[in-house]
């Protein structure tokens, strides 16, 4: 091999500012294979993706097509070239108000020699013949708006298909398919696998992965940690190439529990998902592990009061606990640190002061009128004590690094006294000096509450918790206490491994 | 750069400074408690329905049918006192049913039928404009006025109603303050106490920054929404009661500029003290910057026609403060 590869890339590098997202990234990708990326957030995969769609420039190294060198400056450019791209958001790639004949010719509508005048029957034409091409069973006069996201998908594939690419990279796009759905999109894949285009296909579900990969490529912090071509493909391995340990950290002491706080039993949260049963203890740090929409922030969501469960209860303190708002769980002594704090968290219009206190104004105000020197005293009070850099309680929030953003917000929820009190990927964007700080605070602070963390990273999880969790396929496979964790066995699972093989 | 900062936080209280001071040498009377008093009447209607809308844009929304409610509110005045022949206090109740009601609708077809805010009070400023002349085939409402069936109708506005734009308090000097201006200066202060200091403007702030954050945190958002809109139609009603009383009758023409006029100074309130949000002590300050403009010009015989022109330039440059010199209109 070597090689017949179609497309490679050799040294890739990209900067955004001082901050090096790849750092020299080689790969290959060969006709008639689909080759899978993997990586957590911020691995350094979209940039990528984007530098060779041609969204963005690179900053080093080089990249060729059928021995030719590939250096797009735009999209239109890399299209022509025969690179396709399919974006992770569906809705980006259709335009929902025209029918699905226009959306197949719609790269056809503007350039130079196109007519000026839109000819219905032209379209029509044009766009059957990309239809039959590709199998596609859709009425082409159906609007897309009408059309299930798989519907969508397939529209947005055939037209980038009416190219005749050479290469087609599909981003996550299961992400928001159903699995009969996605099956219909493997059926397609595989078609145009026989075709001879090189896929290069980006996914965090293993179950796609399991079903597609020819090869896996795995990468870590903008370079490429691991390549995995020999048959059978060692998953395990490539999973363990993207987030296994790093390096040797200090280990934590687990603690065990005596009482238990909160109790699932049951608790389905997907559609076709094998129920949940957990229980959490008192002064117990529990991470759940798995990898990016194995339903992670669904259960954070669901314990939350964001959204219902399918089926299953909940206890919480000995009495049953069924949040149908994030009001009443907040009430209930449920508190959550959401992920994507500038989207979920930050009120951006707010000082540090106001927004720590954002969720228990009732607690801090008579009559319906705040008290602003109980305000400000918790909030320097909490500065003090998660080491939050500013200059005082009253700076924006956007003069402040990220991991010291995170640091508010974890300071807005443990202010207040939680029963469980729940993180979903708190170390999100945040320096190693803050995850560290954020996790000797909540371990030091544990007792009298269930802590419950949602992280992919794993060192993030053995850095920090008594107990991890394993969730993949909306439901939580595996449990391991934090002394000795047989590292194997948990990224088997992570992996999804035994399940699927039994399913 | 801590000379722009000043110049952005105390820009437009300067500028407002200067003006009255301009105005003091160039134009006689200008500094009277009479003339004061006048830019304060004159501002009045305008400033309540600002403060109102004021809560709209702070829970991240627009109200553009405060206008049509305030002139429902006076038509629906009059028609009560003179066609119903009922007393003062039914018809200054009938005028904030109104004005709740169609809040509530607001804030119900923004919240649960996801109209767009501004398409949604369009709309329903479109239907109030129409509904209001409705019950009298499109004529005025004055006592004595034929009615479309051919009777005539013999109710009055009542003394008390009346008062509410005829009454002037002592202060000082005998017969100074204006029923209007009393109102719009107690509502100015509840209003900017209710959305600086209790917790329940906080989180309208919250909501009008990041609505999901604001929910996340266990905010009832679609209530507080709703809420905005109830206070924006209210103020706007009271707007209107002021008006009728002022006038007299039910006069289908007037009120025409009040929508405009109400934006303009909420807009330009985000100007005052560096705020860049909306904030009621800046409404109420941008109103009373209008009123001196335009008393000033007018006493020193500037054309009537040009006063829209000057209101359009102090937007303008208002809202220059509030997003190119502050940055943050970039968030």
């Amino acid at each position: 091999m070597g090689n017949d590869a179609v497309f490679r890339v050799d040294g890739l590098r990209k900067s955004f500012g001082h901050i090096e997202v790849l750092g020299g990234v080689s790969l290959e990708l060969h006709a008639g294979e689909v080759t899978v990326l993997m990586g957590a957030n911020g691995a350094g995969k979209s940039t990528l993706v984007k530098i060779i769609s041609g969204v963005y420039d690179h900053g080093g190294g080089s990249m060729s097509l059928v021995g030719q060198d590939f250096a797009p400056k735009t999209p239109a450019e890399a299209i022509c070239a025969g690179v396709v791209t399919v974006h992770q958001n569906i809705n980006d790639g259709v335009v929902a108000d025209l029918d699905v004949a226009t959306n197949l010719t719609l790269d056809r509508l503007s350039g130079s020699g196109v007519p000026t005048l839109f000819n219905p029957g032209r379209v029509r034409r044009e766009a059957k013949a990309v239809a039959d091409r590709m199998g596609l069973a859709i009425d082409l006069k159906a609007r897309i708006s009408d059309l299930s996201l798989a519907d969508r998908q397939m529209v947005a594939i055939a037209r980038a298909m009416a190219h005749r690419p050479k290469v087609l990279i599909l981003d996550e796009p299961t992400s928001s398919l159903s699995s009969a759905e996605a099956d219909r999109l493997f059926a397609l894949l595989d078609r145009l696998r026989q075709q001879g285009v090189a896929i290069l296909y980006i996914s965090h579900r293993m179950s796609d992965i399991r079903r597609l990969a020819d090869r896996i490529i795995s990468m870590r912090d903008g370079v490429i940690s691991g390549i995995f071509d020999r048959k059978p493909l060692d998953y395990e391995g490539a999973v363990n190439a993207m987030l296994g340990r790093k390096i040797q950290l200090e280990r934590i002491v687990a603690r065990n529990s005596a009482k238990s706080i909160f109790i699932a039993d049951g608790l389905r949260i997907a559609e076709g998902a094998r129920p949940i049963s957990l229980t959490l203890g008192d002064g117990e740090v529990v991470a759940i592990t798995g990898l990016v929409g194995v339903g992670k922030t669904a259960l954070a969501e669901t314990l939350f009061g964001l959204r219902q469960p399918l089926s299953g209860t909940m206890v919480l303190n000995g009495k049953p606990y069924a949040p149908a708002s994030t009001g009443e769980a907040i009430a209930a002594g449920v508190f959550l640190v959401a992920k994507d704090r500038g989207e979920n968290g930050i009120v951006g219009d707010f000082n540090i002061q106001e927004n720590i206190s954002l969720p228990f104004h009732r607690r801090m105000s008579r009559l319906g009128v705040l008290k602003r020197r109980i305000e400000r005293a918790i909030a320097r009070q909490q500065i003090q004590e998660l080491g939050i850099v500013c200059r005082s309680e009253k700076d924006e929030m956007s003069s402040l690094s990220g991991g010291n953003q995170q640091k508010v917000m974890v300071a807005r929820w443990i202010s207040q006294t939680a029963r469980l009190f729940i993180l979903d990927e708190p170390f999100q964007g945040v320096d190693i000096s803050a995850r560290r700080d954020i996790a000797a605070k909540l371990r030091a602070s544990a007792s009298g509450r269930a802590t419950l963390l949602f992280v992919t990273e794993l060192d993030e999880a053995l850095e920090t918790a008594d107990r991890i969790l394993v969730m993949s396929e909306q439901t939580i496979v595996g449990e391991h206490r934090n002394t000795d964790v047989d590292l194997e066995r948990l990224l088997a699972e992570v992996a999804g491994g035994p399940l699927h093989s039994a399913a | 750069m801590i000379l722009r900062d000043r110049a952005i936080r105390y820009g437009f209280i300067v500028l407002l400074f200067g003006l009255i001071a301009y105005f003091a040498i160039a134009a006689d009377g200008f500094v009277s408690p009479q003339s004061a008093v006048f830019i304060f009447q004159s501002v009045a209607i305008t400033g309540v329905l600002a403060l109102g809308v004021t809560a709209t844009l702070v829970v991240g929304g627009f109200d553009l049918s405060i206008g049509s409610v305030a002139t429902s509110a006076m038509m629906a005045a009059a028609y009560v006192m003179v066609v119903l022949e009922q007393n003062a206090v039914v018809a200054v109740v009938a005028c904030l049913v109104i004005g709740a009601v169609v809040g509530l609708i607001n804030g119900w077809l923004i919240v649960y039928m996801r109209v767009p805010d501004l398409l949604a009070t369009l709309g329903m400023m479109f239907l109030l404009v129409g509904l209001q002349r409705i019950p009298t085939e499109g004529r005025s409402i004055a006592t004595g006025m034929t009615m479309p069936d051919g009777s005539v109708a013999n109710g009055s506005f009542g003394a008390a109603f009346l008062a509410l734009g005829r009454h002037r308090f002592d202060f000082f000097i005998p017969n100074l303050i204006p029923v209007s201006v009393v109102v719009l200066l107690v509502l100015a202060v509840l209003i900017w106490f209710f959305l600086e200091y209790t917790r329940f403007g906080r989180m309208m702030y919250a909501v009008g920054s990041n609505e999901r954050a604001a929910e996340l945190a266990g905010a009832p958002v679609k209530a507080y929404k709703i809420w905005a809109y109830v206070i924006s139609g209210v103020f706007a009603s009271i707007g209107g009661i002021l008006l009728a009383a002022r006038l007299g009758r039910g006069d289908i023409a007037s009120g025409n500029n009040l929508l405009l006029d109400a934006v303009a100074a909420a807009l330009i309130g985000y100007a005052v003290l560096g705020a860049a949000k909306p904030n009621a002590f800046g409404t109420a300050v941008g109103a009373v910057f209008v009123g001196v403009l335009l008393q000033g010009l007018t006493m020193m015989n500037a054309p009537y026609y040009t006063q829209d022109f000057v209101k359009g330039v102090v937007l303008v440059v208002a809202l220059v403060f509030t997003f190119a010199l502050s940055g943050r209109g970039r968030r």
